[in-house]
């Protein structure tokens, strides 16, 4: 069955949508009051967020636009030391979308949701005119556990690390487009798990950040703006299975430019490095995590590389990848 | 056998004559900087873009056909990614499809067939451009429009050959002491189309892969045949070149077009350069023309020197200060193979 304009009357249809389909996997106490707004008990801090999700194909290898959505907020939020809580959800649907197809974004959503130890409180939806799209705003709150981390509080000598292999959810989108066959599979993932373990470990983390968007290069090149530093990583550490880079060699592509949506890159005093390494790789999403480099005197990110020469890592320059995520 | 340490240690202490190696292909540009080679050799060993990049030696009229073709009722504009960026005399394709002009991209040959088949009320027009590796994608093309008897493609050509374009180089440019020759269009060509430039012109042309060990080897063998004054053609891609090419797709090339002198942008009309679509194919042509377009290049660019190995593009005026990729003012910035974007890239104003 298809969606159509009257299923954002606020009427009988939109009720329907809205018990049918969004309360029933959603649900949990809050939400299930259907009040103007969710009411929260929350701690004394908190981290609060928002991002939109555009993602065409909305279905791909290794997730979807739902399990997108909660994710990308749940490790903005993350990435600031904040455990998540809630998310708000916001839809707005295209005529002409598969009933079906909005129920396994739901689906998927309450699936990470639930993995990502957060619910979904509050939500609206809207439908549109066009041919079958799904987008989504999600917001929401985490509880701070680690104060103080920023992009300007790198030092030099600390270490950087990256949570796992690059590339593959730019490669999973891209080869969807492209109708390229191959086993790549999107890396999206809540990476929540990370943070309880360096916190498990009290590694004093200067930084982190989700590699999204802009890639690895664009994350450096910020620390070196902000941290006013250099940055050295090694390219024979880099960490890029085999398959991406098979996949990057016939595009033309380079995984420091490449969108993730399920790694990050910590930066931590050097005497604690190992210690949340090994943190890092104990957690289920960080099983490939490594020691990439570290913050240097300088003001401009380096790679030595395997062949023992220097090559500069400027920003990602033009468009990249529209409508990744 | 010489080991790769041993060329990384000889190439860094290299105190020879200067010596100056043109790399053909972008790709080989962007290697070049990925893999750190600039800073593993002597400065003495000089590496420097040539005219390897198909979207900077494309004229901006034909760019303006694209562009119009994009903006007529029930005509759809087909591209490979590059095409997208590059500005003819009024707009690009990405500013023609802002203002409602239809432009998809072009992920295969096979793409092109399967969107003419659902969409009959289109007319396809396939922007051909590209040297001889993209060649036979276009022919593959044509193979399938006449097999699967499909009337609603046609092709707007700007294909080019590499080899004329190095001996124009040869003639005209006389500082170049040496060419790493383009790996992939030599998969295409085979290795012997260089021989007889290396007899008349007396100069190396290696072939190489992409890996930083393949570029290192090459310019190993170059500063050799250099320092011995004996020059000869080197394979050094045996992998994926061999001496006659790959014969298929130098015949389906064969079969559906001819040479033409051609005019390339920046450096003008270079005999035999050019591909078009042979007599008996014309129907399927979109009205592609080979006549003498030369324009004036945007006032301070220097992109002709750049495609002709004249200077390297940190030497331009304009590059990184007015001319940038979110603001480009020649072609060599707009596309990714293009000398000046790759330099800007990788922070050629440091390098």
């Amino acid at each position: 069955m298809k969606i159509n304009m009257s299923y954002g009357s606020g009427g009988a249809l939109t009720s329907k949508l809205i018990h049918e389909v969004f309360i029933k996997y959603f649900n949990n106490p809050i939400l299930n009051r259907m009040e103007d707004a969710a009411v929260l008990k929350v701690s004394e801090k908190i981290a609060f967020t928002t991002d939109s999700f555009v993602v065409t194909p909305m279905f791909f290898p290794g997730g979807d636009i739902g399990k997108l959505a909660v994710c990308g907020t749940v490790n903005d939020l993350t990435m600031m030391g904040a455990i998540p809580k809630y998310l708000t959800a916001g839809f707005i649907i295209e005529e002409g979308t598969e009933l079906s197809e909005i129920e396994e974004v739901a689906r998927s959503m309450a699936n990470t949701a639930k993995e990502a130890g957060v619910k979904i409180v509050a939500g609206d939806t809207k439908v549109i005119e066009g041919n079958g799209g799904i987008y989504i705003n999600t917001s929401g709150i985490g509880e701070i556990v680690k104060t103080g981390i920023s992009v300007a509080h790198c030092r030099q000598g600390d270490v950087i690390l990256v949570s796992g292999n690059l590339g593959e959810h730019h490669a999973a989108i891209m080869s969807k487009r492209m109708e390229i066959e191959n086993q790549i599979v999107s890396d999206c993932a809540p990476l929540t798990g990370i943070l309880k373990e360096l916190m498990k470990e009290k590694v004093p983390i200067r930084f982190m950040r989700d590699i999204t968007r802009g890639g690895l290069a664009t994350i450096l090149n910020e620390i070196t703006d902000s941290s006013h530093c250099g940055v050295v990583i090694e390219e024979g550490n880099l960490p890029v299975s085999a398959e991406i880079r098979g996949f990057c060699d016939i595009l033309g592509l380079d995984p420091l430019y490449m969108a993730n949506e399920g790694k990050l890159l910590a930066v931590v005093p050097k005497a604690k490095a190992k210690r949340a390494l090994a943190a890092m790789q104990r957690s289920k999403y960080g099983k490939n995590a490594v020691i990439l480099g570290e913050i240097t005197e300088g003001n401009s990110v380096t790679m030595n590389t395997r062949l023992g020469g220097r090559r500069k890592i400027d920003l990602l320059y033009g468009e990249g990848l529209p409508r990744i995520c | 056998m010489i080991t790769l340490e041993q060329v990384i240690k000889e190439l860094g202490s290299y105190d020879g004559r200067p010596i100056k190696i043109m790399e053909v292909c972008g790709t080989h540009t962007s290697s070049i900087f990925k893999h750190g080679i600039r800073s593993l050799i002597s400065p003495k060993l000089e590496l420097i873009s040539g005219p390897g990049c198909p979207v900077c030696v494309t004229s901006a009229l034909y760019i303006d056909k694209l562009v119009e073709y994009s903006l007529m009722e029930k005509h759809c504009v087909l591209t490979f990614a590059d095409m997208l960026k590059v500005k003819g005399t009024t707009m690009s394709l990405t500013e023609a499809k802002a203002v409602g002009g239809k432009v998809r991209m072009l992920y295969s040959p096979l793409s092109a067939i399967k969107l003419a088949k659902e969409e009959p009320d289109t007319q396809f027009i396939i922007a051909a451009v590209g040297f001889e590796t993209t060649t036979p994608i276009y022919a593959l093309i044509m193979e399938e429009v006449i097999k699967s008897n499909i009337n609603n493609i046609r092709l707007l050509t700007s294909m080019k050959t590499i080899l004329p374009a190095l001996t124009y180089i040869c003639d005209n440019e006389k500082g170049i002491d040496a060419f790493l020759c383009p790996g992939h269009v030599s998969v295409i060509t085979g290795s012997r189309i260089y021989e007889e430039l290396v007899m008349k012109y007396q100069k190396p042309f290696v072939i190489a892969g992409f890996e930083g060990e393949h570029i290192l080897g090459a310019v190993y063998e170059i500063v050799q045949q250099i320092t011995e004054g004996s020059f000869h053609t080197k394979n050094l891609y045996p992998s994926v070149v061999s001496v006659e090419g790959n014969k298929k797709a130098q015949e389906l090339v064969e079969e559906y077009f001819e040479e033409v002198d051609d005019d390339w942008r920046e450096i003008g009309r270079i005999p035999s350069s050019g591909l078009r679509l042979r007599e008996k194919y014309h129907s399927y042509d979109a009205g592609s023309s080979f006549a003498a377009s030369q324009m004036d290049s945007p006032k301070g660019c220097r992109c002709r020197d750049v495609v002709l190995g004249r200077i390297h593009p940190v030497d331009c005026p304009l590059f990184h200060k007015v001319c940038t990729p979110m603001n480009a003012i020649g072609p060599c910035m707009v596309s990714t193979e293009g000398a000046c974007g790759i330099w800007y890239k990788n922070g050629g104003k440091n390098q």
